[in-house]
């Protein structure tokens, strides 16, 4: 009897995942219906991702969000996340796409589904008072380091070049903490950083080291939303043929990058 | 040893649960050092708050106007106001009034550091609830004893001390309990203000991995633990002091 019980349970059970994934196997479909695509993006990573005077949330990653949302005739609404939650928001289902400064890693890729090409691409370099003097990554040896939890080259900081990493949640509380001499530098991604640098209260400060690792970023969507990232490709090849990208950049007021370069020259034929 | 570690690894390769806490010797180093902080963090402010609760509520019995609402004022101030904001307070915003020093690399540091103010954020704040722990315990010895110590000639420290404190523990023990248990689990707090405490290191972690279920998982256990080791001694020490005849 309870044996009976059991098994017809397990089956249901069975039976009810198997329905949910089918269900949930196009977020095309889901956005369309909902009339809303909904976008996790950053809100502290200027100048791709931060809130303006307003409290609105702009930014370089959110015109290319809207651009997308436009492109399927949809009302777009964006969720702010960080480095350490936002593939469990994807995974969970809050948001349909990340557009979060997110690097693609091997590791990652394991979790959630990469667009490719990256959208965009940055390095690592580091925010340190001139003082200091850093010149290169080994000089960093012993010293404390700011960081933001979750970031991927924190391990190598730590690792490779024997830094002390001091890592907050998010990246106000690292700037603070570093202007305050806390630590003697912030470990983070140089597209961000060189947006701080813009400001009069850096003007002491600079990005001393060569930058390492440039990797691309990736618009993510959920494991096996293949029609979506299929979408979302040509999205992004046209992005970069038709130049969308490096006018952003100018428009937010950063140097044409070169991965940026590249990836026009290489699509601008198409 | 190593054959431990490596189990670890394949099983990881069978079944894709991944704990490279145990098989990676940097995770394991971090995760170790991420424990025992976790551990001396909430010895610290532990001993503390229970020193801050017998101070403040004797205190809080004093003759005197102002001591009793100095005590007061501190009772309001850190039990009104939520343990995360208090750090941050402290971290980002008082410590920010206070002097610095120059550290060995030549520049400006302020004098306490992630770990001090989170002791001192957490001692506090548990031992706000310490003191009206204590002063239950204190109103529940009846005032005929304390006048019996009175008249065999105790100071108020005196009979604070020897008497009336020792009775009052027994009776303010389960909610001392209660609140002890409160403060282990609130020290993941400090997380925030990057002291790398068991949550900051796991954190760290399952961003290098993406092995968030796993991670949580052995949290959750290692809380389990430490908080029963915590229960634990204090049941014993509760049986251990316990008066034939007393408070039942």
């Amino acid at each position: 009897m309870f044996k009976k019980f059991l098994t017809s349970t397990v089956m249901g059970v069975a039976a009810l995942g198997v329905g949910a994934s089918i269900a949930a196997a196009d977020v095309l479909e889901d956005v369309e219906d909902r009339g809303t695509l909904i976008a996790g993006v950053k809100a502290d990573y200027p100048p791709f991702g931060y809130r303006d005077s307003g409290g609105d949330i702009v930014g370089l990653e959110i015109d290319l969000a809207e651009d997308i949302a436009e492109r399927l005739d949809v009302d777009i609404e964006l969720v702010p996340v960080v480095a350490s939650n936002r593939m469990e928001f994807l995974e969970q289902g809050k948001v349909d796409v990340l557009i979060a400064t997110m690097t693609n890693t091997d590791e990652r890729a394991k979790v959630v589904d990469f667009v490719e090409p990256g959208h965009y691409a940055s390095g690592t370099n580091i925010l340190a008072p001139k003082k200091a003097g850093f010149t290169e990554w080994s000089d960093l040896e012993g010293k404390p380091v700011c960081g933001v939890q979750g970031a991927f080259y924190n391990r190598r900081t730590q690792q490779d070049y024997g830094a002390e990493l001091i890592a907050f949640k998010g990246t106000s509380e690292a700037y603070t903490a570093l202007q305050q001499g806390r630590c003697l530098a912030f470990v983070y991604d140089d597209a961000a950083l060189l947006g701080q640098l813009e400001n009069e209260e850096w003007s002491e400060f600079e990005m001393p080291l060569e930058t390492i690792d440039e990797s691309p970023w990736g618009i993510a969507v959920a494991k096996g939303e293949d029609n979506f990232r299929e979408m979302l490709e040509e999205v992004v090849i046209d992005w970069h043929g038709s130049g969308t990208i490096l006018e952003l950049e100018d428009e937010y007021g950063i140097n044409n990058t070169p991965y940026a370069k590249r990836m026009h020259e290489e699509y601008k034929s198409e | 040893m190593d054959i431990f570690y490596n189990w670890f690894r394949e099983l990881y390769e069978a079944t894709g649960i991944n704990l490279p806490i145990f098989y990676n010797t940097f995770d394991r180093e971090r995760f170790f050092s991420g424990l025992m902080m976790t551990i001396y963090l909430s010895a610290v402010s532990l001993i503390a708050s229970v020193v801050i609760g017998v101070v403040g509520a004797w205190l809080q019995g004093s003759k005197l106007v102002w001591t009793r609402r100095i005590v007061q004022v501190y009772i309001q101030f850190f039990r009104n106001t939520p343990p995360l904001v208090q750090m941050y307070f402290f971290y980002f915003g008082l410590s920010a009034l206070l002097p610095t020093f120059e550290n060995e690399y030549g520049f400006q540091q302020p004098i306490l550091g992630a770990f001090a103010w989170a002791c001192i954020s957490l001692s506090f704040f548990a031992g706000a609830f310490n003191v009206e722990i204590f002063r239950s315990g204190i109103e529940a010895v009846p005032e005929t004893t304390r006048e019996a110590a009175e008249s065999l000639g105790y100071s108020r420290l005196g009979a604070y001390i020897h008497v009336i404190l020792p009775l009052a523990f027994r009776v303010c023990l389960p909610a001392l309990n209660n609140n002890l248990v409160n403060l282990v689990k609130t020290t993941t707090l400090a997380y925030a203000i990057a002291v790398p405490e068991l949550l900051y290191v796991s954190g760290q972690i399952w961003s290098d991995y993406a092995n968030v279920p796993e991670m949580m998982t052995v949290l959750l256990l290692i809380y389990v633990g430490l908080v029963g080791i915590l229960v634990m001694s204090m049941n014993r020490w509760e049986r251990a002091m316990r008066l034939p005849g007393y408070g039942t």
